[in-house]
């Protein structure tokens, strides 16, 4: 039975009780519980099942580290499932429900795969899922699927909302125990702009649940001290509940701030993501107890030596009665002695090494402790929980000497510094052969821009396990890392501890030693995975030799704990299988996060209204307020159609289209990109942007540009208007305004940079209103205040003036074929101008289209349109743009490329127009097809689909594609496949479909 | 005509922290050679201080300029003059190689102010916005959130954010749901 002590805690506050669920069961806990430590008071050390073999777990650890302890955690919108209990702090109301159980956690189903585990070893899945092949899909996989997984996926929205933010320091300090308030002290102190985050709730790490002394006081007294003198200094931030996820290049630190979930109902954030960057870093994190690999290891009720003890002295939880020690080192005495001190039963220590251990197995042994060196545990009994063990020799087989009737097991391995964020950003290891671990080499530290280390590791999790190493380590590591930040540290000696001395370490990877078949596959390495000693065994002889492949055949660490309990054991175990030393099989990468950070975290603010920034021209609003089908282009929002009352889209376009060429029809152009290029050389700059020539245009004209990329496929088109002297206005594309201003500061910063161009982008700075239509004129004449005649502002001109009274530019340009005056009026105007132009517009038939229209519009005319006609292949040439290419010009970008042996082949695919015999739309993006196959037995093709839409003006299909020899091919019949068998035949024809003679747009 | 409108027609959201659509204000890109000194000579004509330094901005109700890249200034004026001053620029540097144009409309201008403000936008823009870091007068061309933007900081404590009119909305939201997210307590 495990249960609440008389005692308490140091972290329990009796005065809170709480009140939670567990699975449906009402339990009672305290303010300062984790959810683990409540369970265990409440004898629930069943806490869930192993993922592959559904073997009953409960804790193994008491912190970040734990595998077993996952649950479900919350309802609804708060719902979070893989939460480790162990660092979920309990709170009034806290519903949490097992995971990887069906039908329930007592009695579950898939534990027969335990009885089946001969059958599932290691790469079980890929030998027996490869044959026959069509079962992966029908059988397998379901049933996979079914059966695997950890919690279930959240089904309602998160109700809770996250941030991010940006911080920066000269020393970041990770890890908020001696070792890490030790090097924040030191930084600080010397002036040096400080960050330390701890990941749980309180300071002072382990030294304050093992009861060291710090110069002559408590370590809790001396951490209380600490942490007050930190936090009345100017220059150091501390945050708690804040862990250190990740350390990336150039001193990027990602850090995870947990401020709600400790008390769901605060408002606020749940969680903040800290994006520091930071000069140097100091890892201080620590290390995590190994267990011992021995049969039935994995049974509730073994758990890892500190974590005892840390239930006992934080929380005061006995995991049981009779607790029986294991270890190979003289650490877990610790727990023998403290659970002793608490009136608990400790039926033995049983000490792998021969020789036993130091100062603390004396003690134990003056306390009347039975102490056993050389002694093993063979076997632990019990399913559910922990009944006996049974005892062997570690130098032996496995045979029992005796056995011994227990609750508990307190296991250690040894300790694993935490070097996860030392080696995030390339930190290289060592391995201590006298400490039996992976530690830092300082030799081989991350480094930065400047050659330079930017990461320290202090203190425990460098490698130093007695208290006075740890604090004369991290006093060094704080000083040195303000130094390196230009800081000025104080002298003077770290405080002395009181350490006992420690017999050293002997490494045991299994116990016993000898231990045969029916043991190892029956000692866990991973419990979260289910992976055994015998798993990591079996893939050595199998051939997976490399430590990384041996864990993604095994899945060792490949679970949410990401082996924090397993991973050293595991390679010491294929190490042991291979006859190499540890340091030659190497470790994993370490990744970060260090430990799962939320979805809600990395997302920060960026959801519903603000996951995206979506560009809204002036003009927006209107397009709301009439219920606009709206369609993305770049990140603007543009109106595809404008449907009225019971209108489908497709008949709300032919409207449009139909309305456009009898009356007026106007277009909210203000998407396009426009950029002021001017000075003494833009005339020169812009000959070399476009194919044809640009700095002959007179002032006050207009001419249509292609751009094409140093490689001549065609980039970009638009018109250009000349404004002065050395002033031109140049239209893009919408989607390559951003694009081609880009490119041009490209090439004046980067190849012409002693050419005198500026180049503005004020695409944003005008609201542009397309008004197009053979009423076109009527309506600007009744606004007013220009003239806009063809005889004062005839096509390809633009003009100044006021129309309406409002200041306007007016382009006579025309992507419709129609008479079009495309208007710019200042932004904050635009709106108002609209509106204007809507109201004064209804008596001659206005109606305002959309994008698709404008589409059918320029397609009727045989206009490209960059992103259909052009796909980054495509050169002007295809699309008979020759009459747009300069020949008097020596160069333009992509006049060399367009001239190469592939780009001239007469074989290439060219623009024509296509013609339905019978009338339908051509599927978008079908292609033409030729006589005969090709190599992979696919049928050839000559050519293919670019725009094809139904025409509302000639009332049928019309498309414009791509095809072989296509110009030279008028009236021939080419045919497109559809996807649903049959084909349809199309005509070849000019690409004009409308008004081929342009007289409709120069009136 | 009507009266020209901004991007979220003054809209306030009030709090510890208030994010204000600060309206209507002239901006004129500005670029040119900076240690030229006919172009400071125009500089200072027109916003009434001297080119200023790197990073910095020099604006007083309104009017000003701040460095936006070694040969670019973003000059501020009165809405109303912004048209008129791009031309007395253009006009003061007449045969000297330069640009100003009026970009007033491009931009939507939101100011943030409040006790707590920096860490509303140290929430947002990867900018160290300690006091010891970023003090009066000091200017970021930076991006928050997803958007580009670019901030000064005036003697009164209130930060002027500068971005492209059509993601002003979205600056402005997500300005404001950070501000009621409530402060982090560090700065």
């Amino acid at each position: 039975m495990s249960t609440r002590l008389q005692s308490k805690g140091r972290l329990v506050d009796t005065t809170q009780p709480m009140e939670f669920r567990f699975n449906g069961k009402r339990l009672k806990g305290y303010a300062g519980d984790t959810l683990a430590s409540a369970l265990l008071a409440n004898d629930q050390m069943l806490m869930g099942r192993s993922f592959k073999y559904h073997r009953p777990r409960g804790a193994v650890a008491s912190g970040a580290e734990e595998p077993n302890a996952l649950v479900n955690l919350g309802q609804g919108g708060k719902f979070e499932p893989n939460q480790r209990a162990t660092t979920t702090e309990l709170f009034e109301g806290l519903y949490a429900t097992s995971q990887n159980h069906w039908p329930t956690l007592e009695f579950d189903v898939g534990a027969v795969n335990a009885a089946l585990a001969r059958f599932l070893p290691a790469g079980f899945y890929y030998k027996m899922f490869i044959h026959p092949r069509p079962f992966w899909k029908y059988v397998y996989e379901p049933f996979i699927r079914q059966s695997a997984g950890l919690g279930k996926a959240p089904k309602e929205r998160d109700a809770d909302t996250y941030e991010h933010f940006y911080f920066y320091a000269d020393v970041m300090v990770i890890g908020g125990g001696i070792a890490g308030l030790t090097a924040a002290l030191e930084a600080g102190r010397a002036g040096a702009r400080v960050l330390l985050v701890e990941q749980t709730a309180h300071w002072g790490g382990r030294a304050v649940v093992d009861g060291a002394e710090i110069g002559g006081k408590p370590a809790e007294d001396w951490v209380a001290e600490t942490v007050a003198e930190l936090a009345a200094m100017d220059n150091v931030t501390i945050r708690a509940r804040t862990m250190g996820a990740g350390v990336y290049d150039h001193g990027f630190i990602l850090a995870y701030e947990r401020l709600t979930d400790h008390n769901p109902e605060t408002s606020g954030p749940r969680h903040r993501l800290w994006r520091v960057r930071a000069k140097q870093t100091i890892s201080a994190t620590g290390a995590i107890e190994r267990p011992l690999s021995f049969a039935g290891n994995d049974i509730p009720g073994v758990m890892l030596a500190g974590a005892v003890r840390d239930y006992l002295v934080n929380w005061g939880v006995s995991i049981g009665d009779r607790t029986v020690v294991v270890t190979n080192n003289d650490d877990a005495y610790r727990t023998a002695i403290a659970l002793h001190r608490a009136g608990l039963r400790v039926p033995a220590i049983l000490d792998a090494r021969a020789s036993g251990g130091g100062a603390l197995a004396d003690e134990a042994r003056a306390a009347g402790i039975r102490v056993e060196a050389g002694r093993a545990i063979a076997k632990v009994k019990g399913g559910k929980r922990v009944e006996a063990v049974e005892v062997c020799l570690q130098a032996g087989e496995g045979a029992v000497l005796e056995t011994i009737p227990c609750d508990a097991v307190a296991m250690s391995g040894g300790w694993s510094p935490v070097v996860h964020l030392w080696s995030h950003c390339g930190g290289k290891l060592l391995w201590d052969t006298e400490l039996a671990m992976f530690r830092p080499d300082p030799a081989r530290a991350p480094t930065g821009s400047d050659g330079l280390g930017f990461v320290a590791a202090a203190g425990t999790a460098n490698g130093h396990l007695g208290t006075s190493a740890v604090l004369a380590d991290a006093q060094s590591a704080g000083r040195a890392a303000a130094k390196a930040t230009g800081a000025k540290p104080k002298t003077g000696k770290a405080p002395q501890s009181n350490d006992a001395d420690e017999a050293p370490i002997e490494p045991v990877w299994l116990m016993p030693q000898g231990a045969g078949d029916a043991l190892r596959m029956k000692a866990w390495l991973d419990y979260q995975n289910d992976v055994k000693v015998s798993d990591v065994q079996l893939a050595a002889r199998e051939g997976y030799e490399s430590v990384e492949h041996a864990k993604r055949y095994t899945t060792l660490g490949m679970a949410t704990d990401q082996g924090k309990l397993s991973n050293i054991n595991g390679l010491a175990v294929l190490s042991g299988a291979l006859d190499q030393a540890i340091p030659v099989t190497g470790t994993t990468t370490f990744r970060p996060p260090y430990t799962p950070i939320s979805m809600g975290a990395i997302g920060g603010s960026a959801r519903d209204g603000l996951f995206q920034p979506i560009r809204k021209t002036p003009i927006y609003g209107y397009h709301v307020d009439q219920n606009a089908d709206f369609e993305p282009v770049g990140h603007w929002r543009r109106p595809y159609t404008y449907p009225r009352s019971a209108e489908t889209v497709h008949d709300a376009v032919n409207r449009e289209v139909v309305n456009t060429r009898a009356n007026i029809g106007l277009l909210d152009a203000s998407t396009l990109g426009k950029l002021i290029v001017k000075g003494p050389d833009a005339g020169r700059f812009l000959d070399m942007m476009y194919t044809n020539m640009m700095s002959n245009l007179a002032i006050g004209k207009c001419r249509y540009g292609l751009m094409c990329s140093e490689n001549g496929f065609l980039s970009d088109d638009g018109v250009v208007a000349r404004i002065d002297e050395d002033t031109w206005l140049c239209h893009t594309t919408t989607g390559g305004a951003d694009r081609i201003h880009a490119w041009m500061e490209d090439w004046l910063q980067c190849e012409w940079w002693d050419w005198k161009v500026y180049v503005a982008n004020v695409t944003e700075q005008y609201a542009q209103v397309a008004v197009v239509g053979p009423k076109a004129r009527k309506l600007l004449e009744k606004l007013g205040g220009m003239d806009v005649s063809k005889e004062t502002l005839p096509f390809m001109q633009w003009a100044d003036g006021t129309l309406g009274g409002f200041p306007v530019r007016v382009y006579r340009i025309s992507f419709s074929g129609e008479l079009s005056y495309e208007i710019a009026v200042p932004a904050s105007l635009g709106r108002a101008f609209w509106d204007r132009l809507v109201a004064d517009g209804e008596e001659f038939g206005l109606m305002p289209y959309g994008t698709e229209c404008l589409h059918i519009l320029r397609a009727e005319k045989g206009f490209i349109m960059i992103g259909d006609e052009t796909d980054g292949t495509v050169i002007p040439q295809d699309l008979g743009l020759n009459w747009a290419i300069s020949k008097k010009k020596d160069d333009y970008l992509g006049k060399r490329a367009q001239e190469r042996e592939h780009m001239v082949d007469p074989k290439r695919w060219k623009l024509v127009g296509l013609e339905t015999l019978d009338g339908s739309v051509i599927p978008d993006g079908a292609y033409a097809v030729a006589a005969g196959k090709n190599a992979n037995g696919q049928r050839n093709t000559e050519g293919r689909v670019t725009s094809t839409y139904y025409s509302a003006t000639l009332k049928r299909g019309i498309a414009m594609g791509l095809i072989l020899n296509g110009p030279d091919r008028m009236g021939d019949v080419v045919e497109f496949p559809k996807v649903d068998g049959t084909s349809v035949k199309a005509k070849i024809v000019d690409q004009v479909f409308y008004d081929k003679a342009g007289e409709k747009q120069d009136v | 005509m009507s009266e020209p409108v901004s991007f979220y027609k003054g809209r306030v959201a009030k709090g510890d922290v208030t994010v204000t659509d600060a309206g209507l204000q002239g901006m004129i890109t500005l670029r040119g050679d900076l240690s030229n000194a006919k172009v400071k000579a125009a500089v200072k004509k027109v916003a009434k201080v001297a080119v200023p330094a790197q990073r910095k901005a020099e604006v007083t109700d309104g009017r000003g300029a701040a460095w936006m890249s070694p040969d670019e200034l973003l000059i501020l004026v009165p809405y109303a003059e912004a048209e008129a001053a791009a031309a007395d620029l253009s006009a003061a540097l007449a045969g000297q190689h330069h640009l100003a144009v009026n970009v007033s409309d491009a931009r939507a201008y939101i100011r943030v102010e409040g006790q707590g403000a920096r860490e509303v936008l140290a929430k947002n823009a990867p900018v160290d916005l300690s006091p010891a870091a970023f003090a009066a007068k000091d200017f970021r061309r930076t991006r928050m959130g997803q958007a580009a933007a670019a901030l000064w900081l005036d003697d009164t404590g209130a930060f002027h954010v500068v971005c492209f009119r059509s993601v002003g909305d979205y600056l402005f939201d997500l300005l404001a749901q950070s501000a009621k997210d409530g402060p982090v307590g560090v700065f």
